[in-house]
């Protein structure tokens, strides 16, 4: 997914761009290049024994199991299923609180949101005033003999002082704007980032983790484009339009109301495309969906396949959902590729009847030709800032169904808080366990009534089959879980009584997954003890038994 | 690209008929400012009412002809679009469903994913904009000039200056933010990789106590994201103003020398106000045309990878579609292997190294090992998801390879080490190896399987929805339907890879009593488990690739070692 600078302008040749900058971001797209990049943090097998073996840890705690998660894609067709839901209506009292709160974001970033108006106004006076002068201009053009260059040396000079005005800033708005809004983004990263670490593991361990890079990354993105982007692109539509109208009013009112009541049409017109193609694309996403899943289905069991002759068959059914994709693909592609060409057809009745209404004005003598031509051009630009209010809405629906899915992370309880509980100075190495029940869930019971005692220097291993509880043990005593009843101490202190941080300093732990992060071998194996020394290093190398292939 | 053009063969009308259309559209685009230039220059200069009225009507009816047009064309550029891309689709998986494993292995699952949807619908999605701006955006630029040149040639050599200038800015910038695109990609993609990072190793970080370190670390890849998303914008939000400017000059010049034109009396007042709008429609369509090109190259790169897998052939080759006759003759054993060795292309290593071994019709055969030791890898041998890389493979004294591919696998029952079931109902499910089986089939594979118990309870029974990979059993009922699966239709060769690893020693020992009673199949068990395979007629120890121990479970409990540690440990 590309980062492609967001402000919604106000005019076709704006959306091309755009179009033009979103078709270069997809060209040199390097996830895209390789999904098949394998995760660093796979690819080596150091085995995590030798961030353990590094510091003074006096209990070695060796997990092989983490409680079973469920299965990725079930979680996700679930949130899809919120996600659908939550997209319900902005109008609810619990919307406008997720809105406010959104938009919250940018109060630390006033100053920016002020000079955003102020440039939005001054961009949108600019652009007004070029077809005006070139109008106003035109006037002293009538015929052979009658041109006034005194006067149009003039407006030259006028309109150039509009033009790099305009252009200068244009891009004073966009970069204000973009500034802000990446830097709301980069709040709202940091916020859920510092969240993750906070939440209960319960919480991570039982979420889907491309769930919650999704809402990182996706719906991050798809806010800060909908409110704060969508918010700047409503000043400005606003601006524009406002001006346009008291510039038109002043000059003909008849021709003003003409063009004023030609609007709600376009903008209807627009609504209705957006809304077909938005409910086709809807659709062909789930077909998407649906393929991409029989094809990991059928293409990722290939063995079971091909041993049971299934080729064929798995065909068949695939073609099934292929046709279907096809079909309403067909539909989908077909309205939403209408809506430029119905936006252009309204706006060229709207051109026609004015310059009908301007040329019969004019043979009135109410209207200069000038006039005609400022019309003509008011025409062709003020029904865009309208299309593109209506396009501002479709975003916060967007915005909104992410919205709740970031909140819905940011406001996870944290874990019970362990300030001001005393740390474990002295550490003997004694664990006991009394009284424990512990369960992940509450219908399927683990743990019940464990008594434990182990004292100093003692080696304990734990055996059992497959989800017995094993890794459970660990768990509770890494705090990483709560126990539902009873207590568990070390070296005397009951866990929930000292600090987290200095509970967990107490282990040297060998964790099932061989979790490395990118970054030098050296950094991850001196992760517990940052200032490690190269000897330090090398021996726990060593003693893990890695320093040969390193 | 040039393969993926047999896919528009079925189009071509289509293909054809949409740019027409859309040339009908951009006809009226250019013809209307002229048009309405007229009405004011001879209409009002005249005070002729009925010539503004009547000419404004014919700008009414092209405006309609301009839609109808517009519409047409989307519907023939969205049924070409759709219809090719699901030739394409349908293709590709046929073609996927011919790759061997070593294939499937290099590109993985997740690859050929991106490649059928994301890569055919970037692809379809370039085609629909090829064919709809194909004719407007060069149309319109050729067409304005030429307009322009009509009203007059001297101010329209303004059209020289401004069109390449236009082109020029706007690959300039492009090419400029090209890298700083790329370089917030991966900005991107590093802040993704962190959040994965501390999710995936949310223990560790917390057992290490690390968590300020990394939110650190992680506010300083935000912050990079950042910087260098704004560095893009600063650098493209110039590509508007600019072109607008010169754009806005030029008009500037049209003025300035119309002025002096209109003043001798060559050029008229409303002619000035066309070549205003031709320059201001040229503008865009200049863009539209960068775009064009843009999406030609995003669809010669998709095409390239999806071509890539059109281009793998199977390593595994049907040679022989016809059926083989074989006699039936107890001194040809089943199953054969002579000094076979395989290694997998991506790998110096061998697998499997010098195994032979015979099976004889009704035998088990049980191969042991630890993880990685190959076990896997000697029985994909049998229904060719790989060819040995040296010596032979044969079933009933042939090669596996003179088999067609019907009547080898027709005649093996697999069970997988990994237990899925597809989504579909159970009977589905079970009605894989023999999609006309009865119901009383399925239920005596249930059976013999150990799973009627649990079947029988199922609300709708043999109806019952499975989900995706079979998701709601437990790990042991997938693994003992699994079984029954491979049972139905009485399959000549069995093969169980480690497939009862979740199953309880009792469940275990039942499910071989029942298969050895009731299967008179030539059975090979792969197992990590001495018991499970203890009475088999022969077992192969495995270990790293090497045969280190081949016979009975006496003979091998005095000769091999590794076989008598493997039972001990496990028995103790």
């Amino acid at each position: 997914m590309k980062k492609a600078p967001k402000i919604k302008r106000s005019r076709e040749e704006e959306k091309e761009y755009r179009k033009l900058q979103k078709a270069i971001a997809a060209l040199p797209n390097p996830s895209f290049n390789n999904p098949e990049k394998v995760q660093p943090t796979k690819d080596v097998s150091v085995p995590s024994v030798i961030p353990a073996i590094i510091g003074k840890n006096k209990t070695a705690v060796f997990g092989d199991e983490k409680p079973a998660s469920v299965t990725d894609t079930s979680i996700i067709l679930d949130t899809n299923k919120k996600r659908i839901e939550s997209v319900a209506r902005l109008r609810k009292p619990k919307a406008r609180k997720t809105i406010f709160r959104a938009l919250g974001y940018m109060k630390k970033y006033w100053y920016l949101l002020i000079l955003v108006l102020l440039f939005s106004a001054i961009n949108s006076a600019f652009e007004i005033f070029i077809p005006l002068i070139i109008g106003d201009a035109i006037d002293y053009i009538v015929g052979v003999g009658n041109v006034n260059f005194d006067k149009i040396i003039e407006y030259i000079i006028y309109l150039s002082v509009c033009i790099v005005g305009f252009a200068v800033f244009r891009w004073l708005l966009l970069r204000t704007a973009n500034g802000m809004s990446y830097k709301v983004e980069q709040q709202m990263h940091n916020d859920m980032f510092k969240k993750f670490n906070k939440v209960p593991l319960k919480y991570i361990d039982s979420s889907s983790h491309g769930d919650l890079q999704s809402r990182m990354i996706n719906d991050v993105d798809l806010i800060t484009d909908g409110f704060v982007m969508g918010l700047i692109t409503f000043f400005d539509c606003l601006a524009t339009i406002v001006l346009t109208l008291i510039f038109m009013i002043k000059i003909n009112v008849t021709m003003a109301i003409v063009i004023i009541c030609a609007t709600p049409l376009s903008i209807i017109a627009a609504a209705i495309i957006a809304k077909i193609s938005h409910k086709l694309f809807k659709k062909q996403a789930k077909s998407v969906g649906d393929l991409s899943g029989t094809m990991v289905e059928m293409v990722g069991n290939q063995k079971i396949v091909k041993g049971f002759l299934y080729e064929e068959r798995s065909i068949e059914k695939f073609d099934d959902i292929n046709k279907k994709l096809r079909d309403v693909s067909e539909k989908a592609t077909f309205y939403s590729s209408l809506s430029a060409p119905i936006s252009r057809f309204v706006n060229g009745l709207l051109y026609a009847t004015v310059a009908i209404v301007g040329c019969v004005f004019a043979l009135k003598g109410n209207l200069t030709v000038g006039g005609i031509s400022i019309f003509l051009t008011f025409a062709n630009k003020y029904s865009r800032p309208f299309n593109d209010i209506a396009d501002v809405f479709a975003d916060l629906q967007a915005a909104y169904a992410s919205a709740v899915r970031v909140f819905n992370v940011l406001d996870m309880k944290d874990e019970v808080s362990d300030v001001g509980l005393p740390e474990i100075k002295r550490c003997t190495g004694q664990v006991e366990f009394s009284d424990v029940d512990f369960s992940y869930t509450r219908d399927k019971r683990l743990i019940q009534n464990l008594n434990l005692r182990v004292e100093k220097g003692q080696k304990v291993a734990i055996v059992g089959p497959t989800g017995c509880g094993k890794s459970t043990l660990i768990n509770l005593l890494m705090r990483f879980y709560d126990v539902d009843k009873g207590e568990i101490s070390v070296s005397g202190h009951p866990i929930k009584q000292v600090t987290r941080k200095s509970l967990r300093k107490q282990y040297g732990m060998v964790l099932q997954e061989t979790w490395l992060f990118s970054a030098t071998i050296r950094d991850n194996i001196a992760y517990s003890k940052t200032n490690a020394t190269e000897k330090e290093i090398r021996r726990a190398a060593r003693l893990a038994g890695v320093d040969h292939f390193i | 690209m040039n393969k993926l053009f047999r896919f528009f063969k079925g189009y071509r009308k289509e293909m054809i008929s949409a740019p027409i259309f859309k040339f009908a559209e951009t006809i009226t685009d250019i013809v209307i400012p002229l048009l309405v230039a007229n009405m004011i220059d001879i209409g009002v200069k005249n005070h002729d009412l009925n010539y503004i009225l009547g000419w404004g009507a014919v700008v009414i009816v092209l405006n309609i002809v301009g839609i109808v047009s517009a519409m047409v064309c989307s519907k023939l550029a969205a049924r070409a679009c759709a219809g090719i891309s699901y030739d394409i689709r349908r293709g590709l998986y046929a073609h996927i469903n011919t790759l061997s494993h070593a294939e499937l292995d290099k590109f993985g699952t997740a690859t050929l994913n991106n490649r059928m949807t994301h890569d055919v619908s970037r692809f379809e999605t370039a085609l629909g904009m090829f064919l709809r701006t194909v004719m407007r955006a060069p149309f319109l630029i050729v067409g304005s000039a030429i307009m322009a040149m009509i009203i007059d040639i001297k101010l329209s050599l303004l059209f020289l200056i401004v069109a390449p200038l236009i082109l020029i800015v706007v690959f300039l910038i492009l090419k400029k933010t090209e890298p700083l695109y790329d370089k917030t990609q991966k900005d991107l993609d590093r802040v993704s990789e962190i959040t994965r990072e501390n999710l995936q190793g949310a223990r560790v970080v917390r057992a290490f106590n690390k968590q300020d370190y990394e939110e650190e670390r992680f506010a300083k890849s935000a912050k990079t994201l950042r910087k260098s998303a704004v560095k893009v914008v600063s650098v493209s939000s110039l590509l508007n103003p600019f072109t607008g400017t010169i754009i806005n000059f030029a008009i500037i010049a049209v003025l300035w020398f119309g002025g002096l034109q209109v003043n001798t009396g060559s050029l008229t007042q409303g002619q000035i106000i066309a070549f205003v709008n031709y320059l201001t429609q040229i503008s865009i369509a200049l863009v539209s045309l960068a775009n064009l090109i843009i999406a030609f190259i995003k669809a010669i790169n998709c095409s390239h990878r999806i071509n890539e897998v059109f281009d793998t052939q199977p390593s595994v080759v049907e040679t022989n579609k016809e059926y083989i006759n074989i006699e039936e003759n107890k001194d040809v054993p089943k199953i054969e292997f002579k000094n076979v060795s395989l290694a997998y292309s991506n790998s110096a290593k061998f697998a499997v190294k010098n195994l032979s071994f015979k099976a004889y019709v009704g035998d088990t055969i049980g191969i042991i090992g630890g993880t990685g030791s190959g076990k896997s890898s000697v029985v994909s041998l049998i229904p060719r998801f790989y060819d040995a890389t040296s010596g032979k493979v044969l079933i009933d004294g042939v090669d596996v390879k003179d088999y067609s591919f019907e009547q080898l696998r027709g005649q093996i029952g697999l069970v997988p080490q990994k237990a899925v079931l597809f989504k579909g109902t159970l009977k589905e499910n079970l009605q894989w190896r023999k999609p006309s089986a009865t119901l009383l089939e399925l239920q005596k594979a249930v059976k013999i399987s150990q799973s009627a118990e649990f079947v029988d309870e199922l609300p709708d029974k043999y109806d019952y929805k499975v989900q995706a990979g079979g998701k709601n059993f437990s790990g042991g009922q997938r693994q003992r339907l699994t079984i029954a699966r491979a049972l139905v239709g009485d399959p000549q060769i069995l093969i169980m890879d480690d497939s009862a690893s979740a199953l309880d020693f009792a469940t275990d020992a039942n499910l071989r009593r029942a298969i050895k009673e009731e299967i008179k199949a030539t059975v090979i068990i792969v197992s990590q488990r001495a018991n499970t395979v203890r009475n088999a007629n022969q077992i192969i120890v495995m270990d790293n690739g090497n045969i280190v121990g081949q016979g009975t479970h006496k003979e091998l409990m005095e000769t091999c070692d590794v076989y008598r540690e493997i039972y001990q440990s496990q028995t103790k």
